[in-house]
């Protein structure tokens, strides 16, 4: 039986189709149809200058806008030697690991609905709320921030944001741990995760799986810790690895991950120097003639950009390497000869975002 | 006291009634309609606030206020969500087999409906009919809902709600099967079918079954939880996978048909649960302080009073349990239905059948005295009690060993020795990319 998941299914996680060859129950073949969502992001940046084109950044993954704003401008910032100041590069630290403490909150939440567990969803957005409400007042936007401006920050920190980092910080160690109260050693949870959708370390690193879903089967990876940016040099803070690459070893990973954030922003809030937040930036920008990679660490995976200069005011080629585009490829690989409901699980502990897959 | 004020009516009702019709014609078809017409509204109106009480609950559960624009803390949600779905197109799919689609949903509420005819919701006249079949009935009626779902599934025409209905027919068949070997224990020191029968043994006793049938207890409760299709055995409609399962191409009022039969056969469950274990409407001291002293439709009240709320308690536990855990797969479904469930189910009849040999065989023996008479149930005396209650609680360990030496070697059973811990790595640093660039390092080749 072809049984049609999508584009408009409550757990495909966005607008993606997956068409399931089922035998009874268990799926035999996999297919995913993309592009509902297609833009064409990385044409119209070639038809932009390089400050305008920031806030499309935004809407790759727009649960991590925040992280996907910074790939572009420290692109940018690095081709033409920008010397951003130490006060901006611990801000955007903190504020990416916010934002990766609501991606990965989101993907909770969503993750144990999609098992059915409901209640979580609920209270992972509680806190995600909180962040968001920092993000409100820090850029004037909950969502699509435009966080960040090439060679710097548009402004410097508002009043409480420090109190406000604080506090948020000082709760939400407790609040995860509730949430493992009701997830990590539940029955129903192991019974639903461990085992399922077990991919090992050579084969994940052949289908270029990046982020949390490569951690989880145990592949010391991240970029935060192999090309430090931003401020992550000075930042102490240890990389949790799985061990099976199953469902619950995802699972687990980004929880502890959260955990390290946590302990990241904690670092990065008191020692935040003080200063000026932007870089002598000249009134054009215009990067040199070339191309240059850089890339970061995203909340879903290694989120990369490539960029080819032609000199002018508007890059020759833009190439985003989307982690959840990458990490989807793995579906097809974990999801044979699972059921029904283990793909649910599946695209859920991937992580995706369809705004980023599209582009 | 201020029921019997309320309850004055009644009798001047009665005696109105007997000016006008003969006393035949009376009890037997105007009290019944009267009876009837009251459970079925008062039903009605228990499932409305079933869902109201759910989507509270589950509020609260989540952090939230749950529904608080419809009336004052919007206790007026309910109602208009049915004027809602009342209004609603009637919408029939163009492939869709018309006549059963038509159909299934009435078929639904008519079988959750219906077992309500049976059910003591209190002493005297606050049960229609007492079947000396009931539990028979209960059990025969409750099966019919499986047609309907499975009916809607097939009729629709769609994968979602054919998988839907495969899942549900397949579940409530394996979950009947022990759900009705669960009764039996709870039967046997009952010594009738009848609801009412049932509960007068236990307030023959002035005892709850559940102490006595621990083990029939869970069982019942899980398989009734499972057969009425509610979290976190709802595949049928587990909305993450299925859609809405076999009611996917269900709306308006057909659907709400549908959610009316499942928060029916939910009230259901609880009721029979109720009677079964927790000794229905008996609490103590309820009698002797009110029929004793001649207050009968007081005792009524009451009754139906500590009913209602045994039953609501249990109403509860259905939703705390949605709102906390996750779903089972199919597969462990099964499982759970077939190697836990059944086996736990069958040892629970052997343990009761042994404890009513026991009590039975010991009485008289060296003076001990276990049975007073056998009129209503197996009428215990302390000792007696003792002896069933201890063997009750044997049979928790009994059935835990027993359940452990199936399954020890299923991947579900030492779930906890499989999953793997997490490490935590310090990653040596690499060359940070952050320091400013020169720009000649940075150029490779030229491009137009």
């Amino acid at each position: 039986m072809t049984l049609n998941m999508g584009p408009q299914h409550p757990s495909t996680h966005g607008v993606l189709r997956v068409i399931l060859k089922l035998d009874g129950e268990t799926v035999i073949d996999l297919d995913c149809d993309i592009g509902y969502l297609h833009r064409g992001m990385e044409k119209i940046a070639e038809n932009r200058m390089y400050a305008m084109i920031a806030p499309y950044w935004d809407r790759l993954d727009y649960i991590a806008a925040v992280s996907n704003g910074l790939v572009w401008v420290e692109t940018v910032e690095q081709m033409m030697g920008l010397d951003v100041p130490r006060r901006a590069h611990y801000l955007r630290t903190i504020l990416t690991e916010l934002n990766r403490i609501a991606s990965h909150l989101l993907w909770l939440g969503t993750h144990a609905l999609d098992i059915g567990a409901v209640t979580v969803l609920l209270w992972a957005f509680r806190e995600r709320e909180e962040i968001l409400k920092i993000f409100e007042r820090q850029f004037g936007a909950r969502l699509t921030c435009h966080a960040w401006r090439i060679g710097g920050m548009p402004n410097d920190a508002y009043d409480d944001f420090e109190a406000d980092v604080r506090r948020f910080i000082g709760n939400i160690s407790g609040r995860l741990g509730e949430y493992e109260t009701v997830l990590s050693e539940n029955r129903i949870w192991l019974s639903r995760t461990v085992g399922i959708g077990v991919i090992s370390g050579e084969e994940a690193i052949a289908i270029g799986l990046s982020g949390p879903s490569l951690r989880g089967s145990g592949v010391a990876w991240d970029v935060r810790k192999s090309r430090p940016y931003a401020a992550y040099a000075d930042m102490d803070f240890d990389v949790p690895l799985g061990e099976n690459g199953d469902t619950y070893d995802r699972y687990l990973v980004r929880m502890e991950e959260m955990r390290q954030s946590r302990r990241i922003i904690q670092q990065a809030i008191d020692n935040l120097p003080d200063g000026p937040v932007n870089a002598k930036v000249p009134k054009l920008i215009k990067p040199p003639v070339g191309d240059y990679y850089h890339s970061i660490e995203g909340p879903k995976g290694e989120i990369g950009c490539y960029l080819v200069s032609d000199g002018t005011q508007q890059p020759w080629r833009v190439r985003v390497r989307p982690p959840c585009f990458i990490n989807l490829q793995a579906l097809k690989r974990l999801s044979i000869g699972h059921l029904v409901a283990d793909v649910v699980a599946i695209i859920g502990t991937l992580d995706i975002v369809l705004g980023e897959i599209d582009r | 006291m201020a029921t019997i004020a309320l309850l004055a009516p009644l009798n001047f009702v009665d005696s109105l009634l007997l000016k006008f019709f003969s006393e035949q014609t009376v009890n037997y078809v105007i009290w019944p309609f009267i009876q009837v017409g009251a459970v079925v509204t008062i039903t009605a109106l228990w499932v409305a606030y079933a869902t109201y009480l759910e989507r509270k609950i589950s509020a609260f559960i989540q952090a939230r206020l749950g529904p608080m624009r419809v009336g004052p803390w919007g206790l007026l949600q309910p109602i208009a969500d049915g004027l809602k779905l009342l209004v609603k197109e009637d919408f029939i799919p163009e492939n869709a087999d018309r006549w059963v689609f038509f159909v299934a949903p009435y078929i639904a509420v008519v079988a959750a409906f219906i077992v309500m005819a049976v059910v003591p919701f209190g002493p005297d006249w606050a049960v229609i009919t007492d079947v000396n079949i009931g539990v028979l009935f209960v059990l025969a009626v409750s099966s019919v809902g499986v047609l309907a779902t499975i009916l809607a599934g097939w009729s629709s025409n769609s994968k979602y709600a054919l998988l839907g209905a495969l899942r549900s027919s397949a579940q409530m068949v394996s979950y009947e099967v022990s759900m009705g070997l669960a009764i039996i224990g709870a039967l046997m020191f009952a010594r009738t079918l009848s609801l009412s029968g049932i509960v007068a043994a236990q307030a023959s006793d002035s005892i709850w079954f559940l102490l006595y049938q621990p083990i029939g207890f869970v069982i019942f409760l899980i398989s009734g939880i499972a057969e009425n299709n509610r979290a976190p055995f709802d595949l049928p409609e587990a909305e993450s996978e299925l859609v809405a399962g076999f009611h996917t191409e269900y709306s308006g009022f057909r659907w709400s048909l549908f959610f009316m039969a499942e928060y029916a056969a939910m009230v259901v469950v609880t009721a029979v649960a109720t009677t079964l274990y927790l000794g229905g409407w008996y609490f103590p001291f309820v009698y002797r302080l009110t029929e004793a002293n001649g207050y009968h439709n007081a005792y009524v009240v009451v009754s139906l009073i500590v009913f209602l709320t045994k039953a609501g308690l249990l109403l509860y536990l259905y939703f705390w349990l949605r709102w906390t855990l996750p779903r089972f797969r199919y597969d462990q479904l099964m499982d759970l239905g077939w190697k836990w469930m059944l086996p736990a189910a069958l040892v629970n009849i052997v343990v009761s059948a042994i404890a009513v040999f026991v009590l039975q065989a010991l009485d008289g023996w060296h003076g001990i005295h276990t049975i007073e008479s056998l009129s209503q149930g197996l009428n215990l005396t302390a000792a007696g009690k003792g002896i069933a209650i201890a063997i009750g609680v044997a049979n928790l360990f009994l059935t835990a060993a027993i359940l452990s030496m199936i399954n020890w070697r299923s991947r579900d059973f030492n779930l906890k020795k499989q999953r793997s811990k997490i490490r935590l790595v310090d990653l040596p640093k690499g060359k940070p990319a952050v320091a400013p660039v020169n720009p000649a390092d940075v150029v490779s080749e030229a491009r137009p």
